[in-house]
């Protein structure tokens, strides 16, 4: 699903320049979005503050024991269950990007259909409900971060949350969380699941970038009119109908992996 | 009664932190929450370039800070409205909207504080007391810059960097707090002398994505007679 992966590896003693992970390209033209987001925008967010980040982890990476790892087992064992390592944010946020340029296509917008709508309609309500709570959730972020849709994959469940600055709900696709202390402690999620404690997968299914650097161009303070503007016209249907289904085939065994030698 | 003045107290010395006794003490004699207002720049918006635009100032200042005024007044009254209900889970919910809020309007108060035209004396280095003691506790002024657009740097997300003042331990410090938190989140008896803003809406319409450069920029600005009569008073 991801083109990332570490390249170069084998370079990697011959040479002090080496590149571990690469910038790819989102999945249109840089202005493929306009008029709600603007060339400008993705140029500087796509070229400069992605970039920054793939840079920043190569960098880390050069003097890193996590050196190897996919991106996704990157972030997770760099989250360290909820004490990061020095390479987590880098990491979480190459990722992020990345699978926030894929949450988004030209002419995107309107209402899922079939099994997507299905699965909205019997979590949310409805998809207007659905819609509400998103603009909700990216309305209670204070500060930098991220709303996400994500598939509970143990109850098969949509849910929207935000996280903090660079945190990604994939650090929690396989570890156990306990709910309570451990959201209050890192102050991830503000929306309550059950207070109970128990294992948590989340698997991504949409991104928002909420940092001020992805809107303020375009939208100024206005933060509402950028998440609106995004689930009303530029969000992908098609990805997110590619994740779910991908999600829901490995739903109660997790993804597969490839062992690292 | 008991409860509510007690409400309006703790919401106060929170966001205020020592600076506003009478008001607070006259929230807590009413036993309502008060209200705050955004105050006036001392400078026009288009002072500060070209270290800072004046689009940025008027924008700063006009949205974002009268936002937080807006919602932390609107969370006050909604707190008045929970505790007269005796609402505790309402009461507790809206601790995060009164801290984001209320950290947001003080932060920037104190901003504007920090910033003075060039032409007014912005950017003129600390004398007296305040420069001696900086010598004293980073080597040099220059270092003390350095520290502090390193900390500001390095910051991840929205937040700020403070020069403080333990008024205890009478020594100074950097310190950063996420997002909107006012300095007193660090320690109870720091006094901010400085505070810069690293949210990005602070400096992304002209600096971009290069942060760096409105670090070392904002510098040419900073209002150190400001910084010194606080530090002088605190300490006197
Ligand atoms: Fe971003
Ligand atoms: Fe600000």
């Amino acid at each position: 699903m991801f083109n990332i992966r570490r390249q170069g590896g084998l370079t990697r003693r011959f040479s002090k320049v080496v590149s571990y992970y690469g910038l790819t390209t989102p999945p249109y033209k840089l202005d493929a979005l306009e008029p709600y987001m603007s060339r400008r925008t993705v140029e500087l967010h796509w070229g400069k503050h992605h970039q920054d980040y793939v840079d920043g982890l190569n960098k880390q990476l050069a003097t890193s024991p996590l050196y190897g790892h996919t991106l996704e087992e990157l972030i997770k064992e760099a989250y360290n269950n909820g004490n990061p390592l020095p390479e987590y944010n880098n990491a979480a946020q190459v990722w992020n990007h990345l699978f926030f340029w894929e949450s988004m296509q030209p002419e995107g917008g309107g209402s899922p259909e079939g099994g997507v709508l299905q699965q909205i309609e019997k979590d949310f309500g409805s998809f207007t409900n659905f819609r509400e709570e998103f603009i909700r959730s990216a309305s209670q972020l204070l500060g930098s971060g991220w709303v996400w849709l994500v598939l509970k994959r143990t109850e098969k469940k949509l849910a929207v949350v935000h996280t903090r600055n660079a945190i990604s709900p994939l650090a929690f696709g396989d570890i156990v969380c306990l709910l309570d202390p451990f959201f209050k402690m890192f102050n991830i999620f503000s929306i309550n699941f059950a207070m109970t404690s128990h294992v948590l997968f989340l698997q991504p299914i949409i991104s928002l970038d909420l940092w001020e650097h992805a809107y303020y161009l375009d939208y100024k303070d206005d933060r509402r009119s950028y998440v609106t503007n995004f689930i009303d016209h530029v969000v992908s249907w098609h990805t997110v109908t590619l994740r779910m289904m991908r999600a829901e085939s490995f739903v109660n065994l997790g993804e597969p992996t490839i062992p690292v030698a | 009664m008991a409860l509510r003045t007690l409400a309006s107290k703790k919401t106060l010395s929170l966001a205020l932190g020592g600076g506003a006794r009478p008001l607070a003490a006259a929230a807590a004699a009413r036993g309502v929450a008060t209200t705050v207002s955004l105050p006036d720049l001392p400078y026009d918006f288009g002072a500060l370039e070209p270290a800072i635009s004046g689009e940025i100032m008027r924008l700063h200042h006009q949205k974002h800070h009268a936002t937080y005024v807006a919602n932390y007044n609107k969370a006050l009254e909604q707190l008045d409205a929970a505790v007269s209900k005796g609402d505790a889970s309402a009461v507790v919910q809206l601790q995060g909207a009164i801290k984001f809020n209320g950290g947001g309007h003080v932060n920037h108060s104190i901003f504007w504080k920090n910033l003075k035209p060039i032409s007014e004396g912005g950017g003129e280095p600390p004398h007296g007391k305040l420069g001696w003691a900086i010598d004293e506790h980073f080597g040099s002024f220059e270092a003390l810059v350095k520290k502090m657009n390193a900390e500001g740097a390095a910051l991840q997300g929205s937040g700020w960097v403070w020069l403080a003042l333990d008024k205890e331990a009478k020594k100074l410090s950097v310190e950063t707090t996420p997002n909107q938190d006012p300095l007193v989140t660090k320690g109870a008896s720091l006094v901010p002398l400085l505070g810069i803003d690293v949210w990005e809406h602070a400096y992304y319409l002209q600096y971009k994505n290069v942060k760096p450069d409105y670090l070392n920029n904002i510098w040419k600005v900073m209002n150190w007679k400001y910084a010194g009569e606080v530090y002088e008073n605190v300490l006197a």
